[in-house]
């Protein structure tokens, strides 16, 4: 398992405390887990995602992620509109943790209210929050 | 360190079952037709499934040798947290074997069935006097099952007092199953967090218990291990809104003939009888997840009931037009309930009280000589289990997947990884009462002497197991890509 120098958290995203990342594309906001989480989960080995065109809140549950260890719900950074998710996560599961903030996203969301990005931690404050649960 | 029990021997390779058939084998006869041939009907007619064609030596020789592969409770320590791996007594398997039960139909009349039917009804009683509970069903099939059954009947006894509540407490400290199984009932499972100590706070549960909530589901002892001494006063929380207490009882062989969930305001719970009350299980059963209830549950419980008539006989009443139907063919999985009455029986009151106050003494007697060299996350008194994590292995990048894989090569059962899930890396460890003084000091210095390999020399721990027959699993392709069948 990696130690905390050894994460990455790259600073364009902002972050859950419950270890989801959020990046703005334009309108939309694209949303996965972090390095973190994949971490300590372990091998991925399912993911559920919603169906698209689903109206969900911020903090809502929005799927879960199966390792070989457990399985965890995962909860919307901002409440919106899901309009498209990671088809490619149902034959590769494995994409979560070999790529989390790129090829391993799992949905994209047009925000209701796309000032609630801005209550989420950024790369620094989610860290000193890794070091607080560490 | 101490000599390790696991050694090397002829080991026999087994290929797939399907790799041994071949085409026009068969492991029995077919008795001599006495009734006219007739064609199956059209609609049963199609492609056979693709089943190995076998002999039973063929048979026998495959899951014996698999067999030798296993590390069970009739060879080693089972240390298995939450699960209750006790051994299993010879004594239940003959008397379950008495020609009487095990020739049994399940169709029979109860006027010809009042031995079995007996047997079922003592077992309820003292399931009953056990818990201090008024009823109990035998029927559910497993602990969720139990679980389900009672939600079941929670939501029907709400129902009938005119209410549809919608959401249930979970603490974190649960068993996974519950609010899966009040997920099942259309209730929203509403978690609640433990507090510091590893138990439930009333103030937490307080906060969030209102008139929408149908009751609280309560593992006590908890998944942690430890005794949940809040249960009353949270009791009383949750019943002055007009919810229930559902208690799931799984790890009930901590409490044996110590404390009655009846007095501490629960009113309804499931036992497992093939943890607790040591029928064998694993394998995926079968197991048996009675559910007990205070009287005014009772008409909701399942048909049919076993009842006693005025001359002394039993019989099965179906006429229980408030129950929530039946959750199991027949009675339930008879030869487990036989095994646990065998149990209670032999072991009588005082054996039940003594077995359990030893299940919470191995557990703290490993729990107190592990604990310098194992993280210990609640440094307390624990009950029948202990919950260790990986920390202390972490700066050497070892897990406790490798602690427990390690494990193998000394010749023990790993124990539960990651679960309980408020713990981040845990070790569960239940010894149970069946193991030794002497069989938990050879397991304890076994975990002793992994920790010091795992500061020594990791990769001793990555590369584990080496010495079992087949070497570290690919878990996560076995999960992504399952192939169930030749």
């Amino acid at each position: 398992m990696k130690t905390l120098d050894e994460l990455i958290l790259p600073d364009d995203l902002r972050y859950t405390r419950d270890h989801e990342w959020a990046r703005i594309e334009g309108d939309l906001v694209r949303v996965g887990i972090t390095d973190y989480a994949q971490d300590q989960l372990g091998d991925v080995v399912y993911v559920e995602l919603p169906e698209p065109g689903q109206t969900l809140g911020r903090g809502e549950e929005f799927g879960t992620v199966e390792s070989v260890k457990a399985v965890s719900e995962l909860y919307l950074p901002v409440g919106g509109e899901i309009v498209e998710v990671n088809a490619g996560l149902s034959d590769a599961p494995q994409l979560v943790n070999e790529s989390p903030y790129d090829r391993g996203w799992m949905v994209l969301v047009r925000p209701s209210d796309p000032a609630e990005i801005e209550g989420l931690l950024d790369a620094e404050a989610y860290r000193e929050h890794l070091e607080g649960i560490a | 360190m101490t000599a390790r029990v696991g050694t090397t021997g002829l080991v026999f390779e087994e290929p797939l079952i399907w790799e041994r058939s071949r085409s026009g084998r068969t492991g029995f006869s077919m008795p001599r037709r006495d009734v006219p041939e007739a064609p199956l009907p059209p609609g049963l007619e199609g492609e056979a499934p693709d089943l190995p064609e076998l002999t039973e030596v063929d048979v026998v020789r495959h899951f014996t040798r698999l067999s030798q592969w296993n590390v069970s409770v009739d060879t080693t320590t089972y240390p298995l947290g939450s699960c209750t791996m006790k051994y299993n007594p010879r004594l239940h398997e003959a008397v379950v074997a008495l020609e009487g039960l095990r020739t049994a139909h399940p169709l029979l009349p109860p006027a010809l069935a009042q031995g079995p039917l007996r047997i079922l009804w003592e077992t309820e009683r003292f399931l009953a006097e056990i818990t201090g509970m008024d009823a109990v069903s035998l029927q559910p099939a497993a602990g969720a099952q139990g679980e389900l059954t009672g939600i079941l009947v929670i939501r029907a006894f709400l129902a009938r007092r005119g209410e549809r509540r919608t959401k249930i407490l979970v603490p974190d400290t649960a068993h996974g199953t519950n609010p899966a199984s009040a997920a099942l009932c259309g209730l929203r499972p509403v978690p609640v967090a433990s507090g510091p100590g590893g138990v439930l706070e009333p103030a937490a549960v307080e906060a969030v218990m209102d008139e929408d909530v149908a009751g609280i589901m309560v593992t006590n002892p908890n998944t942690l291990g430890l005794f949940e001494e809040n249960l009353k006063e949270v009791a009383e929380i949750v019943h002055e809104k007009g919810g229930l207490v559902y208690c799931d009882g799984a790890n009930l062989n901590a409490l044996m003939g110590v404390v009655r969930m009846g007095d501490l305001g629960v009113d309804a719970m499931h036992l497992n009888l093939h943890k607790t009350f040591s029928a064998p299980h694993g394998g995926g059963g079968p197991g048996s997840g009675p559910l007990c209830v205070r009287a005014p549950l009772e008409p909701f419980l399942p048909v049919p009931r076993i009842v006693e008539r005025p001359d002394g006989s039993l019989d099965l009443d179906h006429d229980r037009p408030l129950s929530v139907g039946r959750v199991h063919a027949f009675y339930g999985n008879f030869g487990v309930i036989v095994r646990a009455w065998a149990y209670i029986r032999s072991m009588g009151a005082e054996g039940l009280r003594r077995a359990s106050e030893l299940a919470v003494l191995n557990a703290n007697y490993v729990k107190e000589r592990l604990k310098d060299v194992l993280h210990l996350p609640y440094d307390r008194p624990c009950l029948h289990e202990c919950v260790f994590t990986d920390r202390n292995q972490i700066p050497r990048k070892v897990t406790a997947l490798d602690i427990a894989k390690r494990l193998i090569d000394y010749g023990y059962h790993p124990p539960t990884i990651y679960f309980p899930l408020v713990v981040r890396g845990a070790l569960m460890i239940e010894p149970t009462e069946t193991e030794s003084k002497a069989d938990l000091d050879g397991f304890i210095e076994a975990l002793r002497a992994i920790a010091a390999e795992a500061e020594a020399e990791p990769q001793l721990l990555h590369d584990a197991p080496v010495q079992a027959k087949r070497r570290r699993l690919d878990e996560a392709a076995a999960a992504r890509s399952p192939c169930l069948t030749g």
